[in-house]
């Protein structure tokens, strides 16, 4: 049992290391897509979730999760997807939300009910004075906002 | 019993396949680079939610094929042929589609385009809504809670347009209206029922007011006129379609019945 619990314990740590092909700066543990890992008889389940039904970097990480297990000297590994419970900018980490910040892009405020408003605060200079340009940005869960002091433009992290 | 769920589960599935193969036409094309991307998320998400419903649907059919073996020619069966995503998106024939007619309706201008998707996305997210609280499917709970969330994101963005443009200029105004009169023939289908819906216990009429009040208030804030009561086309839930769905096949199909088991 104990070496069992060690050996999850190791594997999350690799997960750490898989990270979101759209968003380098993010781990799929930050991101909170890993829903669960188990082991039976030699085989390594993992479970994740989906973090919008179409988006295209689900089968590329399922594939990096493989690849980093493999690499680590494990086989016997299956990965399975689950819609259900549908996931949740509220499961991104504190820190992931954190590393978003850092990397330039706002992160998520609020739930998916939560309009899209004016006045996201800008990641680059902070200022609160900041305009919705478009609804989606660069990738469906992200909205383009540009600040008006900075002048830059701006991904937000929307609320799902 | 498992007849319904397959075909309502294609009729979920059909629906947004198809009008994420017309948005998607768009890419490229759209009026601002923002908006081209804005169309061209949605599509992805549409066709995401296609792909849970068909992989569910294909689980149904393999499943009622393996339990009902004696229903099915042996010559059929040894062929080991089983259903998946791909092979009931792009082997079916026109006549096995169930989308709605609207979805499949040409993308005209920008106007009748955004308005195709506010009056779909608004049925969608009513209809959506009565599955989630209505029906007892684990299966389809998950793929319709899941795609909530993204529906939500798709009424805000197509409402926007719609009112923007309708209280806009003169012409937007004008051109919003006809998109309206070209349009709203084909939104009484979404409230005619067929066998698979009844089966399921789908209240369609409740739905329809409900529809209509969301409907007519985004239409009074874009300052259109509401048509006047007229013939509704129907025959899309049963498989028969306008002249448009041929011609959107021929180019979605072509790839896949030529190149059998082609990959990229």
């Amino acid at each position: 049992m104990k070496d069992e619990d060690l050996k999850i314990k190791e594997i999350y740590t690799i997960l750490e290391q898989v990270t979101d092909p759209e968003i380098p700066v993010l781990s799929i543990t930050d991101l909170g897509i890993i829903r669960d890992v188990s082991l039976a008889e030699g085989q390594i389940e993992i479970i994740i979730t989906p973090t919008y039904t179409g988006c295209p970097a689900m089968d590329m990480i399922a594939v990096q999760i493989r690849l980093a297990l493999i690499a680590a000297g494990y086989n016997g590994i299956k990965v399975t997807s689950t819609l259900s419970p549908a996931w949740t900018t509220d499961w991104i980490t504190a820190s992931g939300k954190q590393k978003l910040l850092e990397y330039g892009i706002a992160p998520p405020k609020g739930n998916a009910d939560t309009p899209l408003l004016d006045g996201v605060t800008c990641p680059h200079c902070g200022s609160n004075d900041t305009k919705l340009i478009s609804s989606f940005g660069s990738t469906a869960c992200k909205a383009l906002y540009k600040c008006q002091d900075c002048m830059e433009p701006f991904d937000y992290f929307k609320c799902y | 019993m498992p007849h319904s769920i397959i075909n309502f589960t294609l009729f979920l599935a059909d629906n947004t396949l198809i009008l994420s193969q017309r948005n998607a036409a768009w890419c490229g094309h759209g009026p601002v680079l923002e908006q081209d991307i804005a169309l061209t998320n949605i599509s992805l998400d549409l066709l995401g939610q296609s792909r849970n419903c068909y992989q569910y649907a294909s689980s149904c059919i393999n499943k009622y094929v393996k339990e009902n073996q004696k229903e099915f020619p042996q010559q059929w069966l040894n062929l080991n042929n089983e259903a998946d995503e791909n092979t009931l998106a792009y082997m079916r024939n026109e006549r096995e589609f169930k989308n709605l007619l609207i979805t499949e309706q040409p993308n005209g201008d920008w106007g009748q385009t955004v308005l195709r998707q506010y009056l779909f996305s608004q049925f969608q997210i009513l209809y959506y809504e009565y599955i989630v609280n209505h029906l007892q499917n684990d299966s389809l709970t998950a793929i319709t809670s899941k795609a909530l969330k993204e529906i939500k994101y798709h009424v805000r963005w197509s409402s926007d347009w719609v009112i923007r443009l309708g209280d806009g200029t003169e012409e937007s105004k004008q051109r919003m209206q006809a998109a309206l009169e070209n349009l709203w023939c084909y939104t009484g289908e979404m409230f005619m029922p067929v066998p698979f819906e009844t089966a399921m216990g789908i209240e369609l009429e409740s739905l329809q007011q409900e529809w209509l009040k969301h409907v007519t208030k985004t239409l009074s804030e874009a300052t259109l006129l509401m048509p006047e009561k007229t013939f509704m086309h129907q025959g899309g839930k049963t498989g028969i379609h306008t002249e448009e769905m041929g011609f959107i096949l021929s180019e979605m199909q072509y790839l896949p019945r030529t190149y059998p088991g082609a990959e990229w």
